[in-house]
């Protein structure tokens, strides 16, 4: 293929992945944002999603869009419950310190993704996409006959992949709803703004922080359930998702959703086109150590004001 | 007070070296292991357990000194004595540099950019698998893995050079936290706005603490591989990041012995479920859970708060 | 007069664009227990902590012993003498009495022995010798202050700078502190305080901050006396 064909379509494979990280990145902002915790298992969260979303499609059997469907509702809700769970058995007990909470969401971790293995297995399995047809993808040339479009072999994209960039669009614009336009969003901000100015005005504060930790963990399922059709279901697949909602949420602004969403498909467009290019390898050094130095530098993007 | 402390290192180190005798060889064999690791979280508990540095990062300043003994050993054709210095030297550069650069940050943002490079010090091992072989790792030869004329390849060549590092290590960093350097760093953990505003070099102190602790974690890499004779990536990654912590708060944050403990515990934990399932990670997991819901301290710190309160 | 000890010129502290200290030009004689006095929100924390560098300074130098520290990081400050107590208690929690104050007695003294004399001499002079081994997170309040003093004492400073170490103290404690601060002969002395019987029994002269500016500076006698400070202390007393 020429450069300009490739380009394209390492900018479509580019919005797929901007897509899902940006609904991953958002669980661990929104969660950060709210409660001003880190939480070191949400890529375990988003590893969940993608394995419920197996069971659920292969227990059904039916359709496929009918098991994907049901995964879409079902996985998020259970990881969300589990999350929820984990909120109030662990979190709230050591009342958020933050190097506590990192300690504990560490080995929350290793639970999930080892409980996994014990009992999905080590093996990757694949979940069968509702639809899939092969979309070619027209590119243009100016050759003799002046401008000419044409059909370059393999530049296409399916439309499994386009479905995938439309539902994030949605659900990221529902949770903005949520976030803006809702009494519950309303809650959220206050709790985030002063949680102890909430708690006095009546918001039960806990139960808010159940709720927004399962949101996130939510998130993360979403964009794994969106994904596993493409990208087979691993117990080990939620490493990649974590760095890179790191990377996004730092870039972003901890807690900002516009600053997430727009770090989310900077970094997620760079990843596709950068690995297309070059070593994947080089480029997640680079991308790492970039973020690193953007904190080193600009702490205040991790810490917010509270930096001293 | 100090009588007591040596008297304990002493006491422990006499133990261990009785144990050998004792001690059947898979056991002896594991308890080789167990030394180089607790001497790595030995190297971790300064950083964490007394100057209050919870850093998620040390795997590399392992892997700084498992490549740097190991690399020149294989690559170089070095003699183990100056592949062992080099290891000290390249944990002692990788060490300064990223203190300096992370001690910048604080609290979560100090976790987080230690993580992040020692992800990228993980990379960079995978990138340069021509050398490194990646995860799959290489074997050092035998005939090469011997330190003043003591082959490490037998068990008991291993053992003893485990337990000459470990004693070596025990001391030293005892006498360090007991030395007006350590106190002044258990103050900054404490508090460390009140300990500038007495007029200690707070960043600098820091800096140290945190270079001395990342020498001694590459010098527990670098005995591993020559101890064990193998080098792989799998050392570089999150999980050996975590085990020191995980040995330092199971045993103890901020006691002399406590990742001794943590490690021996550990290590058997993890040895036994292996045998059961291969997701013994999941005890690593629940060890982590438990401990920071229900005994924050340790089994030595709450030793020590509870009955002991000498305890170094 | 005196050799002045500490000197600012036009010392300028701005937040967010709100001038909290403007243009303070302050002379502090050696020896001299100088109370700084004013309204809340005047200034004087932060006047104080521009000194010794907890705060960084907008504009302006201090100069101390002669030498311009204004470049200075806090702990460098210290070291050449001077020591400051914390407004809101700020004790090694988890350590002991003891500890604590040879914490700020061994960044200066080479020996153990020196240290171990001079944190005796200072838990006995403070009284607090019979609670040597105790955790300082443990002590009272009051007692939590008086270490913070004690730990001020043991750096022998050459000027010991004190916010509003009188505050949550009981009576007697506070009749306490006022016979240590004028045994403290040859120390200089700088006080926030907002208890008026301390300040008029301790310090030689008083200096007042209203809205980040010094307002007037004399005697106790003076300060009593003017009509400014008077009206300062009124008009915010009844706005």
């Amino acid at each position: 293929m020429e450069f300009g064909p490739h380009l394209m379509l390492a900018t479509l494979e580019g919005a797929v992945t901007a897509a899902i990280l940006a609904l991953t990145a958002m669980g661990l902002s929104v969660v950060f944002g709210v409660m001003r915790v880190v939480n070191v298992a949400h890529g375990e969260f988003y590893m969940l999603g993608a394995v419920i979303a197996w069971f659920v499609a292969s227990t059904l059997g039916a359709h496929p869009a009918v098991g994907f469907v049901a995964a879409l509702v079902i996985a998020p809700l259970l990881v969300g419950s589990l999350a929820a769970l984990a909120d109030v058995l662990i979190l709230q007990r050591i009342s958020y310190d933050p190097e506590r909470t990192i300690v504990a969401t560490i080995g929350l971790l290793y639970i999930i993704q080892q409980t996994t293995l014990m009992t999905f297995g080590p093996d990757a399995r694949p979940v069968e996409a509702p639809f899939n047809s092969r979309i070619a993808l027209p590119w243009f040339e100016f050759g003799d006959g002046g401008f000419a479009l044409y059909w370059p072999w393999g530049l296409s994209i399916t439309s499994y992949k386009l479905f995938v960039i439309a539902a994030a669009v949605v659900i990221l614009a529902a949770l903005w709803l949520l976030m803006t336009r809702t009494k519950a969003g309303l809650v959220m901000r206050a709790t985030q703004q002063d949680s102890a100015m909430a708690q006095a005005f009546g918001i039960p504060v806990a139960r808010v922080y159940a709720l927004v930790f399962g949101l996130g963990a939510a998130l993360a399922a979403m964009g794994a359930v969106l994904i596993v059709p493409i990208q087979q279901a691993h117990y080990l697949m939620g490493g990649d998702p974590l760095l890179l909602s790191f990377i996004v949420v730092i870039i972003g602004g901890l807690g900002s959703l516009p600053g997430t969403v727009i770090a989310a498909v900077l970094i997620g467009m760079s990843d596709g086109i950068i690995s297309v290019f070059f070593s994947p390898t080089l480029a997640k050094i680079l991308a790492t150590l970039a973020v690193a130095m953007v904190l080193v530098f600009r702490p205040q993007g991790l810490m917010g004001k509270s930096a001293a | 007070m100090t009588g007591k402390d040596a008297a304990l290192h002493l006491g422990v180190l006499a133990v261990l070296l009785a144990a050998f005798f004792v001690l059947p060889e898979y056991h002896s064999g594991s308890l080789a292991r167990i030394m180089v690791l607790a001497v790595y979280a030995m190297g971790y508990n300064l950083a964490f357990g007394y100057t209050g540095l919870l850093s998620l990062g040390h795997a590399l300043f392992f892997a700084a000194g498992m490549y740097g003994l190991a690399l020149s050993m294989q690559i170089g054709g070095w003699p183990a004595l100056p592949a062992f210095l080099l290891a000290l030297g390249a944990a002692l550069a990788v060490a300064g540099a990223v203190g300096v650069l992370a001690l910048r940050t604080r609290g979560v943002g100090f976790m987080i950019v230690t993580l992040m490079f020692a992800q990228a010090g993980y990379l960079t091992v995978l990138y340069f698998g021509a050398w490194t072989r990646g995860d799959e790792g290489f074997a050092l030869p035998q005939e090469v893995r011997n330190l003043f004329g003591l082959d490490v390849t037998t068990p008991a060549g291993r053992y003893f050079a485990a337990l000459a590092l470990f004693a070596v290590v025990l001391l030293a960093l005892g006498a360090l936290v007991r030395a007006p350097f350590g106190r002044t760093l258990i103050a900054i953990r404490e508090n460390e706005a009140r300990a500038a505003m007495l007029g200690y070099d707070v960043q600098r102190l820091k800096w140290i603490a945190f270079v001395v602790s990342g020498v001694v974690s590459g010098a527990a890499g670098a005995a591993y591989a020559l101890l064990f004779g193998y080098a792989g990536a799998t050392f570089a990654g999150v999980q050996y990041s975590i085990f020191p912590l995980l040995y330092v708060l199971l045993g103890g944050a901020g006691t002399t012995l406590g990742p001794f403990v943590g490690a021996v515990f550990m290590f058997y934990l993890i040895d036994l479920s292996s045998g059961i399932t291969t997701a013994y990670m999941l005890v690593a997991g629940l060890a982590l859970v438990l401990l920071t819901l229900f005994l924050p301290q340790g089994i030595l710190g709450t030793l020590r708060r509870r009955a002991l309160p000498w305890l170094p | 007069m005196a050799a002045v000890i500490l000197s600012t010129r036009g010392l300028t502290k701005t937040y967010a664009g709100v001038q909290a200290n403007t243009d303070i030009d302050f002379d502090l004689p050696e020896g001299e227990i100088r109370a700084i006095i004013g309204p809340n929100g005047a200034g004087k924390s932060t006047f104080v902590g521009m000194l010794c560098g907890r705060i960084p300074a907008t504009r302006g130098s201090v100069t101390f012993a002669g030498r311009d520290i204004s470049a200075l990081p806090a702990h460098r400050r210290i070291a050449l003498g001077i020591a400051y107590t914390f407004q809101i208690t700020s004790v090694f929690a988890g350590l002991s009495v003891h500890e604590n104050v040879a914490l700020a007695a061994r960044r200066r003294l080479s020996s153990s022995a020196e240290t171990e004399a001079k944190v005796a001499e200072v838990l006995e002079r403070v009284g607090l010798a019979d609670r040597a081994g105790q955790i300082a997170g443990d002590l009272s309040y009051g007692h939590q202050r008086i270490l913070e003093i004690g730990m001020g004492l043991a750096q022998a400073p050459r000027l010991f700078i004190l916010d509003e170490p009188t505050q949550g103290l009981a009576e007697t404690e506070i009749a306490e502190f006022k016979d240590l601060i004028r045994s403290l002969t040859g120390t200089t002395i700088l006080l926030i305080e907002h208890n008026m019987g301390v300040v008029m029994e301790t310090a030689d002269r008083i200096t007042v901050l209203n809205f980040g500016q010094v307002l007037a500076e004399g005697t106790p006698d003076e300060i009593r006396a003017n009509p400014e400070v008077q009206a300062a202390y009124l008009g915010t007393a009844h706005a």
